[in-house]
């Protein structure tokens, strides 16, 4: 690979071009090398940085999973070297209609749970562990209706919980799975009409996504990366719509303890492991 | 409130999907970066509700478990004041300033402008290019003066026409639409060019521009009151008006279209209100003469101003005329069936000692117009000398 530090992103939505073709210029007017390549799903991205296409992934948190066990059984490293101040302490939330007779997660027996995309952490899989940690087993004690939309990226489309929130007030379906921030906004936007609803449940938090390296990626620019996005500030006009788009105020130094949630997930409904033993078996 | 050196929001049964956050951002509005602002509420989705809030903020939050206690402690995050830092002034709300930043968009006068904001593409973007003192004057009574034409022209009172003195009406109405629709597209254009800093002269544009679209309307309305289609447009005509249209630049524009065209048009607009055969068509020239009279007067007043400030304009403005008038001249000027129309209209009938009565009101019209013309271009800052050799350049079609 050349000189130029090179990132791997998933494009979930055409602002992905805009935010980093944005953060290339302003990486370059500090004299840093840098360029990105667009990915239409995550699991192509992992296998793409294992195979040695570019440094820097930005992960989704279960494509820093995947990453995680790939490289535990490659016997290679992965770290997580920074990530958005608004990727800290998420939680989901288990909402129902406020005229339903359901108030307990016990009474969800029996009945159907809008989630997001079949592969979303937040919307989806964390909601789910929550349900059977709790004693529910999902498509046993309770049916689930999938909003399957954009899968392969990992629910950072926000159009999934969306239909999932709207089938609730439709009462196609009677509880909805949906990131605590994304209960707001869908309130605030009407989507959720003011009062129509009630949080039944609120999961553990966990953190989002995070710049992923793999052992062997050149440390130096790796190092001046991390450095150039913690001086990146809210302050700076040339970077602040950058920094909107991109949904955070400031980058934070990666940390890794807030994924046992969704690791727990994972473990208990097997949805990498088949993807984890196939890129593996490519790195004997 | 502050208690015990905390500032606390009392939200009650507020919920932040109800407007609560305002209560919230005014309180942390009073705190430094960092401090923090107790939240107590009973809104049952306050405590989850907070933490997303605050995420997309950029406020840390502690959720408190006390009960009796506040929901949460905010910490008032740093954003909000960095969103602002660096953000200037539109300028001042009262009076222009002499050059109006591209980054100040479409904010108005005396707006904070967020640093950041794109840069907008406005051309004319300096006071000496675009401003007239009378602007916002000439603006509020354009407003003030907008008549409706379906109501202030007596379009159901009875007359009787000759057939031809009809044809004679239609043809000059068929002329002044297309004089009328050059004096809609030039103003408009110019109204998006000029950079909404000055507002005033903006407005008065954009009024312009409606103005003559009732102007189109109410021709338009009068020619096809008897008569099924319109009448004749010619080649000569059309070129004179294009030469207005191609005109890039603003000042020189206002010169050949406002003073010069508009300018000559007050002398045919009352020209048709004395000798209008019908009632119609002669309400309708006195209501379309006072709308030009405001546009002929901005366009004076911006000149006199602009030649001020910068005395080379005025040898530009010559130019302009001269330019035109070579471009002109391979060409017929006003048609001749317009022409004719004028001398049967002020004639009233087709007895020979009418029509030389008509005959000598339309050579009256010319030097009025002429003499119009003179008259505003001294206003501008010619000598007579000048002003007379410069009138005589002008279009022979009039506008």
């Amino acid at each position: 690979m050349s000189a130029t530090l090179l990132l791997g992103a998933v494009a979930y939505d055409p602002k992905v071009v805009t935010i980093w073709d944005g953060f290339q210029k302003w990486l370059a007017q500090h004299d840093f090398d840098f360029d990105y390549i667009l990915y239409s799903n995550y699991e192509r991205q992992v296998e793409g940085h294992f195979a040695g296409h570019f440094h820097v992934a930005w992960n989704s948190p279960l494509a820093w999973l995947q990453a995680e066990r790939i490289a535990a059984q490659t016997g290679r490293t992965v770290k997580a070297i920074a990530m958005r101040d608004t990727d800290c302490d998420l939680t989901s939330v288990i909402v129902v209609r406020n005229d339903s007779a359901i108030r307990s997660i016990e009474d969800l027996c029996g009945k159907t749970v809008a989630v997001g995309a079949s592969d979303s952490p937040q919307a989806t899989l964390i909601p789910l562990l929550h349900l059977a940690e709790a004693g529910l087993e999902p498509e046993k004690d309770f049916a689930v209706r999938v909003f399957d939309v954009l899968a392969g990226k990992h629910g950072d489309h926000i159009g999934g919980e969306r239909h999932a929130a709207k089938a609730l007030i439709e009462r196609t379906v009677d509880a909805a799975c949906m990131i605590d921030g994304n209960h707001l906004l869908f309130s605030r936007e009407g989507t959720l009409p003011s009062n129509s609803t009630r949080i039944l449940a609120q999961t553990d938090e966990y953190d989002h996504c995070n710049f992923t390296v793999l052992n062997g990626a050149p440390e130096k620019a790796v190092t001046r990366f991390c450095d150039l996005l913690m001086s990146m500030s809210y302050d700076d006009p040339q970077v602040r719509p950058l920094l909107d788009l991109e949904g955070l105020k400031q980058w934070k130094p990666g940390r890794t303890e807030k994924y046992a949630l969704l690791s727990r997930a994972v473990n208990r409904f097997k949805t990498i492991d088949a993807f984890v033993a196939e890129v593996s078996k490519s790195y004997p | 409130m502050i208690e015990r050196g905390i500032c606390i929001v009392e939200l009650g049964g507020l919920g932040l999907d109800q407007g609560g956050h305002l209560l919230i951002k005014r309180a942390l509005r009073t705190v430094p970066v960092h401090a923090p602002v107790a939240v107590y509420g009973i809104a049952p989705e306050l405590a989850i509700h907070l933490r997303g809030w605050c995420r997309a903020q950029g406020h840390d939050i502690e959720v408190s478990q006390i009960t009796g206690g506040p929901v949460a402690v905010l910490y008032r995050g740093g954003a909000e004041d960095g969103r602002w830092r660096g953000a200037e002034s539109a300028g001042d709300a009262a009076t222009p300033q002499a050059h109006a930043h591209a980054s100040w968009g479409l904010a108005g006068r005396s707006a904070t402008v967020e640093a950041g904001a794109p840069a907008f593409d406005f051309p004319l973007d300096t006071r000496t290019e675009v401003w007239a003192q009378e602007a916002a004057r000439l603006y509020a009574q354009a407003a003030a003066a907008q008549w409706n034409p379906a109501t202030a022209i007596p379009w159901d009172e009875p007359f009787v026409l000759h057939d031809e003195i009809e044809d004679a009406v239609v043809q000059v109405m068929t002329y002044l639409i297309e004089n009328e629709t050059a004096a809609l597209v030039i103003p408009a254009r110019f109204a998006a060019q000029i950079h909404p800093h000055f507002r005033e002269v903006m407005q008065l544009l954009a009024i312009q521009a409606a103005d003559e679209a009732r102007h189109i309307e109410v021709f338009t309305r009068r020619a096809l009151l008897r008569r099924p289609k319109l009448g004749l447009s010619t080649a000569g005509g059309q070129a004179s008006l294009k030469t207005l249209i191609d005109e890039a630049d603003f000042a020189l524009s206002v010169m050949l279209l406002s003073v010069l065209g508009e300018g000559s048009f007050l002398s045919l607009l009352w020209f048709l209100h004395q000798h209008a055969p019908d009632p119609v068509t002669c309400e309708i020239a006195r209501l379309v003469g006072q709308d030009e009279a405001r546009h002929v007067a901005f366009g004076i007043a911006h000149l006199t101003r602009h030649v001020r400030e910068d005395p080379a304009l005025l040898e530009r403005l010559a130019a302009a005329i001269e330019r035109r008038h070579d471009a002109l001249a391979h060409t017929a000027g006003l048609n001749e069936e317009v022409f004719d129309s004028l001398i049967l209209l002020a004639a009233g009938s087709w007895q020979p000692e009418a029509l030389r009565a008509g005959w000598g009101r339309v050579q009256t019209l010319i030097a009025d117009m002429d003499q119009g013309r003179v008259r505003r271009l001294r206003k501008i800052g010619f000598d007579e000398q000048r002003a007379q050799s410069l009138s005589a350049l002008h279009t022979r079609n009039f506008m």
